[in-house]
């Protein structure tokens, strides 16, 4: 199953972070009637046309609950969760497959960039969300904030490793496996694939959330631009980079892509589309099974090697 | 005793005319029909298998045997009729919760996991909850274990349980998919060709199986392979272009000429 989604869902926690860090960002001043200070990317943007005059602008409901970090971390990472488990439980339960999967999840995700871009719905349109100042009370610009995020994100790039490890260790890893292998015989033991499959996406959506919030503090910025159908893809470049079916080819190929990615971009900008272009079809018609297959076939011929002369 | 006879009988089951005469049959079908383009795959008029029965259905290639059986299991929905397993309309039914009220079903082709081991695929198999949070463990209860190399070393697969079930020969994987079928203790079995691509002692041994089964569970053999048939020893369906055309013990259908013409004198 490819799903296009995940980008969406990245964003949804960019989004919530983003919210968090505006309603915390500079610069001081506009003040709505209920005492809420607005955020100042969403004052710049401020839908006026909808009938309001300008010292009208109320902060929307919605961006309440995203001024506590606690209530943030949680939606980011619950929201994803939610919409997944929706698409999901409509999608897997009417048994859509394959490449028609692949189609759905781009259909929403493009949905969601349209929502997301429209000014009218006060979450600041294409502009998106920026002018942050402090997370939790901290200088943002500063390096040890910095290099704190980074550390952040390594622990949770680890905690998450060691969770889809352990997942995949327990008897839902098997049952995921016989899912993903023949999900028709399953039923006939009284399994209900769409149940797994929906938990299985909405886990991976959560955690997209989470890695959205972890990059919108480090970036300074969060746009509907992150839920385009180019992210989408880049994340499954990184899979398919990195090796399909394991744990360790997802992160080898995020890591691995990227360092690309940021050294061709600073030496020489015009080729990065073509490198990756080339290292997507490259990689299915040559190592369909990534950067881990080759490893293991390397430390496999290695093995003949010493068996044979043993 | 003819088709008419037969019917008869099962008509006087039929729950239409007394839903306590279903309950005598494990299994029930009623003006089952299955229509593809145009072409009637299974049209049956009433017919049933009574608890703790052995019951083998033959038939030449296309007769309906492996439809009726989806048709039984969910798999496919009839054109009309209906199916009722202990008295309870199910023909509507998922194929899961079909499953979980004790349907189980082998697939012609042995249907297992190739990359989980003999011990993982019998795991999937065995009976109980199947909602998410039940498979948050490692492992299996200790019970269940034993349960599971119980029945491996019935089918001699107890010293491979540890081996991915894709090096597994073709005999051995017959005998993987019929003892996840056994594990998962159905009330009725649908065992669709399990003779299929055996030698002929494997077929022996999957007869044994099978016979020893009948004692506590109801089965449904569907086969091809006539000296199977023999050793189960059981009544016998000739179905012929999706309809029943006999019924009875293989002596008196091998001498039954409507079977003769459409099956056995090939």
């Amino acid at each position: 199953m490819l799903s296009l989604c995940q980008a969406l869902f990245f964003a949804l926690g960019g989004y919530a972070m983003g919210m968090y860090l505006a309603h915390h960002g500079g610069p001081e001043g506009i003040i709505d009637k209920d005492g809420w200070k607005l955020p100042a990317c969403l004052f710049v943007v401020y839908p006026y046309d909808v009938g309001e005059a300008p010292g009208d602008a109320m902060v929307p409901w919605f961006w309440k609950p995203f001024f506590s970090l606690p209530l943030t971390l949680l939606l980011g990472v619950a929201l994803p969760g939610v919409v997944a488990a929706v698409i999901g439980y409509f999608g897997f339960r009417s048994r859509v497959r394959g490449v028609y999967f692949a189609i759905l999840t781009q259909a929403i995700t493009v949905a969601g960039w349209l929502v997301f871009c429209m000014n009218n719905m006060k979450l600041c349109g294409t502009n998106g969300l920026t002018r942050f100042n402090t997370i939790a009370g901290f200088e943002l610009s500063s390096h040890s904030v910095k290099f704190g995020l980074y550390l952040i994100t390594l622990i949770c790039l680890i905690g998450v490793f060691c969770l889809c490890r352990f997942l995949v260790s327990t008897r839902l890893g098997r049952v995921l496996v016989a899912v993903r292998d023949d999900e028709t015989n399953l039923r006939f033991f009284g399994y209900k694939p769409y149940m797994f499959k929906m938990f299985v996406f909405a886990l991976a959506a959560a955690l997209g959330g989470l890695g959205g919030m972890l990059y919108t503090p480090q970036m300074g910025i969060v746009t509907p631009e992150y839920m385009t159908a180019k992210w989408s893809i880049l994340f499954v470049i990184w899979v398919a980079v990195g090796g399909r079916g394991t744990l360790s080819g997802a992160v080898l190929g995020a890591i691995g892509v990227n360092l690309v990615y940021n050294f061709l971009t600073t030496r020489w900008p015009e080729a990065w589309p073509f490198v990756q272009g080339l290292l997507f079809v490259g990689v299915v018609l040559l190592f369909p099974k990534g950067i881990a297959g080759l490893l293991d076939l390397i430390r496999f011929k290695r093995l003949a090697k010493r068996t044979a002369e043993a | 005793m003819n088709t008419t006879e037969l019917i008869a009988e099962y008509r006087e089951f039929s729950p239409r005319i007394n839903r306590i005469g279903a309950r005598d049959f494990l299994l029930f079908v009623e003006d089952l029909s299955a229509v593809f383009d145009g072409f009637k795959a299974v049209d049956i008029g009433a017919w049933g298998v009574k608890r703790n029965e052995l019951r083998v259905v033959i038939g030449p290639n296309g007769a309906g045997k492996t439809t009726l059986c989806d048709l039984v299991s969910g798999k496919t929905r009839p054109t009309t009729g209906k199916v009722y397993f202990e008295g309870d309309d199910i023909t509507n039914e998922l194929e899961a919760n079909i499953a979980l009220r004790g349907i189980g079903r082998k697939f012609q082709t042995p249907r297992v996991y190739d990359s989980l081991t003999t011990f993982e695929n019998m795991e999937l198999a065995l009976p109980g909850s199947r909602k998410v949070r039940r498979f948050f463990g490692r492992t299996a209860g200790a019970g269940e274990n034993e349960n599971i190399l119980q029945i491996l070393e019935r089918v001699r697969l107890k010293d491979d349980r540890h081996t991915e079930a894709k090096h597994l020969s073709h005999g051995q994987r017959q005998w993987l998919a019929i003892s996840m079928l056994i594990l998962s203790s159905p009330k009725l079995l649908l065992v669709d060709e399990p003779a299929a691509g055996l030698t002929d002692l494997e077929t022996e041994l999957t007869a044994e199986l099978l016979l020893e089964l009948k004692d506590e569970h109801t089965i449904l053999v569907i086969e091809h392979d006539m000296d199977f048939v023999r050793q189960l020893n059981s009544k016998v369906t000739v179905l012929n272009e999706g309809r029943i055309l006999a019924e009875g013990e293989m002596d008196e259908l091998t001498a039954n000429e409507e079977v003769i013409e459409a099956y056995l004198g090939r």
